[in-house]
């Protein structure tokens, strides 16, 4: 069963969401409950599909090894091979899922959210890297990896975050807020993923129309498709926030009013952001940490753009090995060290004026380059 | 307290390129538009080679260090 796909899942999920409510209405905690049900719910996501469900089982227990591994060896010293090692252990997995389909004799490995579950464990080795993380049990790592609401696609939550928010027991006031707030949520779920991406889906994306290739079809495709990328996502979100909010946790938001965005920076700061910070915190300023303090190179703006390039290129790739991702990762890196350097000639001569009619010029520019990432990113300009 | 304070801000309008900072010790560095990541991780390395304060990439929390004045008290805490 795909989560959030049919009315048969959001049924079992009302039913088992209803101990949840009675309890966070009487200010228990539920804790226990909400572990239970990540189970059941992973059984009802892999029932069907065996070969995924030993694919995920193989898949946590590698990661507990490697997590267990490193802990001991981080705190008796911190030696950098080590912790690359373990962050290329921990990606492993993921990578030979992503080129599986080069290769008939992988067919089988893989499961839905092995990329998201990726992105969790990394972030754990990195806290331990860092020293923030001391101690990780084997039952708060599964509850933290596992946790449903968010299993197949996100948000990316962090272990810490998640932490606070699972040790505090919401007040009844303050669960009669979260419950208010989840609902609402994931009403505009509905609203966003099954009318309006649904609309746009049926009636624009698949019309007899946009099937040629004209100039004119592949504008309205382009716009089209980023109109149903956005609510398709977005409405998946909204449910991932609002079923989450229900079991007392406070899953980071994923998306801002992206198209409003006055810049690419901007718009990074709205669009898919759970996995845009990851990327920024893990990959651009971690590369360009590094790099500064070694002083291996000496021009800062030359780290910066290696920096965004690796932060998109990985990012463009992450979504699968192929040319048009690659293309968007490209695309993006261009986009962003174009308009650093915009920026900063900005700051000095001023040309750029700051007003309400450039504002809206600014947001017009940004979102018709984003749509057009959007159509490369689509992989229609490549078949 | 007050020199440390003043160091803080001295390196917070050197890698802001914002003198906003020491006007307003209160003002959003990061929903401002003040300080960007790359902007962060020159602080970063900034406060370590200045202040002799490591601090790491995971530890420094935007919303922990929003303004400023927070972040003079977190690294009073770490001093």
């Amino acid at each position: 069963m795909i989560p959030y796909a049919t009315f048969l899942y959001f049924f079992i999920l009302a039913i088992l969401l209803i101990p949840s409510i009675i309890a966070g209405l009487n200010g228990k905690s539920f804790k226990t409950y909400n572990a239970v049900i990540t189970i059941v719910f992973l059984a009802l996501i892999f029932y069907n599909k065996p070969p995924q469900a030993i694919s995920l089982i193989i898949f946590v227990i590698w990661q507990i090894i490697v997590i267990k591994a490193y802990l001991p060896i981080r705190k008796k010293n911190n030696p950098t091979s080590i912790f690359y090692l373990a962050v290329a252990l921990s990606i492993i997995p993921l990578v030979i899922v992503k080129f599986a389909p080069y290769f008939k004799s992988l067919s089988m490995v893989g499961f839905l959210g092995i990329s998201y579950l990726t992105f969790k464990a990394v972030q754990m080795i990195i806290d331990i890297r860092d020293g923030q993380l001391k101690e990780v049990s084997v039952y708060r790592f599964l509850r933290f990896l596992l946790f449903f609401p968010t299993f197949t696609s996100g948000p990316i939550d962090r272990y810490r975050r998640f932490e606070k928010d699972i040790n505090h027991t919401p007040t009844q006031e303050e669960y009669r807020e979260l419950l208010y707030r989840g609902i609402n949520r994931i009403i505009q779920g509905f609203l966003y993923k099954f009318i309006i991406g649904y609309l746009i889906n049926q009636h624009i994306l698949m019309s007899e129309y946009l099937k040629h290739d004209t100039f004119l079809s592949i504008v309205i495709y382009m716009y089209a498709y980023s109109m149903y990328l956005f609510f398709d996502f977005a409405g998946y979100s909204n449910f991932a926030i609002g079923v989450s909010y229900i079991l007392g946790i406070k899953s980071p938001e994923n998306f801002n009013k992206p198209f409003i965005s006055r810049n690419i920076k901007d718009f990074w700061n709205r669009w898919h952001m759970t996995l845009s910070f990851w990327f920024r915190d893990y990959i651009f300023m971690r590369f360009v940490f590094t790099m500064t303090k070694k002083k291996v190179i000496k021009n800062r703006y030359t780290i910066s753009y290696i920096g965004i390039f690796l932060n998109f290129f990985v990012m463009g790739l992450w979504h699968g090995p192929y040319l048009h991702y690659i293309v968007y990762g490209l695309l993006h890196t261009l986009y962003f060290i174009s308009f650093d350097i915009f920026e900063r000639k900005n700051k000095k001569h001023k040309f750029w004026p700051d007003n309400k009619f450039m504002h809206v010029v600014s947001v017009v520019i940004t979102f018709n380059f984003v749509c057009f990432s959007f159509l490369i990113f689509s992989g229609r300009l490549f078949t | 307290m007050a020199d440390f304070k003043e160091q803080v801000l001295d390196i917070l309008e050197e890698v802001c390129e914002n003198d906003i900072v020491k006007e307003n010790p209160d003002v959003k560095i990061f929903e401002e538009g003040i300080l960007d990541s790359f902007g962060t991780v020159n602080l970063l390395v900034e406060i370590e080679d200045k202040l002799g304060i490591p601090v790491s990439i995971s530890e420094f929390d935007r919303e922990e260090w929003a303004t400023p004045n927070l972040i003079i008290n977190k690294l009073a805490e770490m001093k």
